[in-house]
């Protein structure tokens, strides 16, 4: 069953991710773009990640869609018109460096994983709590650093998008 | 208490499969029982209004862009502020006060865009805010495709 | 759950300069609502104030070096060397911003908030000892430096360099935290001395494999952030494009504070996988050398050619990673502390002559600034002397101690093909000064104003700083050997 489930949101995953590409639409991109996140989102709570999957929904496929959605607009981009003609002689050496990258980062997990065990699905580790006791013991500078990051986020936003100084 | 997430979460993916059933069949039901007639009146935005002019994609004022980002923010304080909320009873004071720290430093943020008229969208002095009036007419200048 | 998880005041003190200097820009964004225009000038008091009491208090925590946080940081002599630079770098740069924004028109607050959390962000990659920190120090550092390179709102060039920099820069980190990803999961900690015992436990083969894909992955982010080839293509447009003190303080800053975590990543974490990053260095030192000396040949804007001329010095400092050795970690310190010294002279008499619009931006309007303005010229002779290497100069010992270090480490060839590079750059930076005392003062140089306080307080503290390193090398020298020690 979780096999099952595993393989169909990945198919899903996969499928929407390609699609992101191919799309010339950005409003149907950002829409693949969802289905990615969600698929994804499942995926992390198939291998005991609650939290991060919860995250995952609300961040990723919430907040930051809206974002790229906002961004489309204000860029008003229409259909993608071909503007650039890439050398038919790049376009396949793209395709041919990323399967080359591909087979080598299967290559590598192949070569060196078979000894060490699978993934465990299930495994309760992952909740809230679990996450809240981490980041206020172990990982507490780095939760406060966060909120600095944030911050200077929100103040290059406001720099950037300005009329005048 | 179920031993999986197979277990719990169950019933969610009931849930997801039933919505997408759903959503399907309203669409299918309404492609296989409706009329399709195709013509220009038909075809057009509103059958008896008034004949639209431009294009209906105008470029958008970048006050929602900061909106949008502002929200992403919000929603990332957000998201940490549920695992500190699970376990405040552990961590008692110290978990308050980091946490206070932390919602701190980005309402600084918060009161900062305030200040700097961000947020401000207020029709009575459309000069005043240093993003641009957001009804202001947008300065189009790749909006020529639909003539 | 531990019972008392409660930082102690220790932990507190350690990352003082930190919060110092995060309450500082805080402050000055909260500010900035109330004071009225004629206030703002005070704002860059505030600032300087602020990254002194930085200075002091990283000095000071210096005297109880240690892990603080769950070691998440760690405060020894490497951290306190880099941290020092890189607030001294903020001083400097704010010295010759000041200046610059009141003649731009646009002297704001969030010119200083972001210089603020910018070096944040890079003393916090000076400290981190633990990638995740590395990771959020890297982004506070760089997310600042992105806005500033666009700082000027209006100007195109500033837009492309800002455009250019995020995109490429926010690709590099995706790479960086990319291999994060892989050395969590081959070794299951993001702690730099854990990941280090994992990889020495006998028997763990496939590991190494695992952790040499992370560190290639690593490389690529960090060879981004410190402009070595090949990753290097953003930096001469963006050095150009951005405001002349944005570009001063980001060809010294960030850089210094990326080779911070370039080496402790790479010394402490991956010491045991020597052998697999080893020949990644190597070629990119050398490749960096060669593009950066040889490009500069060819340039005529100077905010150009200094970028090559940046690129080139990120490769020396790459010879010195390559040596792998403490010797070599010591020289690459001194070199950073100088070329710091010399690069930020150097793009500071750019920020004075280029005048408001950046209009005088070409070697060839430098024309006759040794009549014109002596003083000026002669402090810019001593950094390019300094770049070139010429004894007596800071960048004289610093190159001396990378090669030295090279040689001890047996890397013979790339110590050669290194000072044959040192050479051809001898031409480009002689050019400048050929230029400056051998043509007759033309347009840009008659109309030039004297300079101002700002700039030359930056001119005469970075020129004391050269020559003090070139002349006393051993003071920093006697540190960076003794600090130089990464694994405990």
């Amino acid at each position: 069953m979780t096999a099952l489930i595993f393989l169909i949101f990945a198919c899903i995953a996969v499928f929407c991710g390609i699609s992101l590409v191919v799309q010339t639409h950005p409003i149907a991109s950002a829409l693949s773009l969802i289905g990615v996140m969600g698929s994804l989102a499942i995926l992390y709570l198939q291998l005991g990640g609650e939290f991060i999957a919860m995250a995952q929904i609300i961040v990723y496929a919430g907040a930051i869609m809206v974002l790229f959605v906002f961004v489309i607009m204000l860029l008003n981009a229409g259909a993608e018109t071909p503007t650039f003609q890439a050398s038919t002689f790049v376009k396949y050496l793209g395709i041919v460096l990323l399967v080359a990258f591909l087979g080598l980062i299967s290559f590598i997990i192949q070569a060196a994983l078979p000894k060490t065990e699978g993934v465990v699905f299930g495994g309760f580790q992952g909740t809230a709590a679990d996450v809240g006791r981490k980041l206020f013991t172990s990982y507490l500078l780095p939760f406060e650093v966060t909120s600095v990051l944030i911050l200077i986020a929100l103040v290059g936003a406001i720099v950037l998008a300005r009329k005048e100084i | 208490m179920p031993t999986s997430y197979s277990d719990t979460y169950f019933p969610v993916l009931v849930q997801i499969v039933i919505a997408v059933i759903v959503a399907a069949a309203l669409v299918a039901i309404s492609f296989l029982l409706g009329k399709h007639v195709k013509n220009r009146v038909k075809d057009s935005p509103y059958e008896s209004g008034i004949a639209p002019t431009g294009s209906a994609r105008e470029r958008f004022s970048v006050k929602f862009y900061l909106v949008a980002i502002v929200f992403i923010l919000f929603d990332i304080e957000a998201v940490f502020l549920y695992p500190w909320a699970v376990v405040y009873r552990e961590l008692k004071l110290f978990g308050f006060g980091e946490m206070l720290v932390f919602v701190i430093l980005i309402l600084v943020g918060f009161f900062y865009v305030w200040k700097k008229g961000a947020l401000d969208w207020s029709h009575e002095a459309p000069g005043d805010s240093p993003y641009g009036d957001p009804d202001a007419a947008p300065q189009s200048s790749v909006t020529k495709n639909a003539a | 759950m531990p019972a008392n998880f409660a930082p102690s005041a220790a932990d507190y003190l350690r990352i003082l300069p930190e919060i110092i200097m995060t309450v500082a820009g805080v402050l000055i964004m909260l500010l900035e609502g109330w004071l009225g225009e004629n206030k703002k000038r005070n704002l860059s008091v505030q600032t300087f104030v602020a990254f002194a009491a930085a200075l002091v208090s990283a000095v000071a925590a210096n005297g109880n070096p240690g892990l603080s946080f769950s070691n998440m940081l760690i405060v020894d002599g490497f951290a306190t060397f880099f941290r020092v630079l890189v607030i001294a770098v903020g001083i400097l740069s704010l010295f010759s911003a000041t200046q610059y924004l009141k003649r731009e028109h646009a002297e704001s607050s969030e010119y200083y908030a972001l210089l603020l959390f910018s070096v944040t962000g890079q003393c916090i990659m000076a400290t981190a000892n633990e990638l995740i920190m590395i990771f959020i120090g890297l982004e506070i550092s760089s997310i600042a430096t992105y806005v500033l390179a666009g700082y000027l709102r209006d100007d195109k060039r500033n837009n492309e360099a800002a455009l250019k920099y995020f995109l490429l820069g926010s690709f590099a980190t995706a790479f960086l935290l990319y291999g994060i990803a892989w050395i969590y999961g081959t070794t299951g900690s993001t702690n730099l001395s854990t990941i280090r015992i994992a990889l020495l436990t006998p028997g763990s083969e496939t590991n190494v494999i695992l952790a040499g894909t992370a560190a290639a992955l690593m490389f690529v982010g960090f060879a981004f952030k410190v402009s070595a080839a090949p990753f290097q293509i953003w930096a001469p447009d963006v050095y150009q494009g951005a405001p002349a003190p944005v570009t001063l303080f980001m060809s010294a800053g960030p850089k210094a504070a990326a080779f911070a975590v370039f080496l402790r990543v790479f010394m402490t974490a991956f010491g045991p996988i020597t052998s697999r990053w080893e020949p990644f260095v190597w070629s990119s030192a050398l490749l960096t050398m060669i593009i950066g000396n040889f490009a500069a040949l060819m340039q005529t804007n100077i905010k150009r050619l200094l970028a090559y001329s940046s690129i080139a010095n990120a490769g020396y400092v790459m010879v010195a990673i390559a040596a792998d050795s403490q010797i070599g970690v010591a020289a690459a310190m001194f070199y950073l502390a100088a070329y710091a010294f010399m690069n930020i002279g150097a793009f500071a008499v750019v920020t004075h002559f280029s005048r408001q619009g950046e209009k005088f931006v070409n070697v060839e309007d430098l024309a006759g600034l040794g009549w014109k303005q002596p003083v000026t010229a002669a402090l810019f002779s001593i950094f390019l002397l300094s770049l070139i290497g010429v004894p007596l100069t800071g960048g004289f010992f610093g190159k001396f101690y990378i090669f030295k270090a090279a040689l001890d480490a047996n890397l013979v060839w790339l110590t050669v093909l290194g000072l044959l590079n040192s050479a051809v750059a001898a031409y480009y930076y002689l050019r400048i000064l050929v230029v400056m005392y051998m043509k007759e003062p033309g347009e840009a140089t008659l109309s030039l104003q004297p300079v101002g306080v700002g700039i030359a307080a930056t001119l005469w503290i970075s020129a004391v700083g050269t020559l003090v390193l070139g002349i006393f090398p051993s003071v920093v020298l006697n540190f960076a050997t003794a600090s130089s020690a990464l694994v405990k």
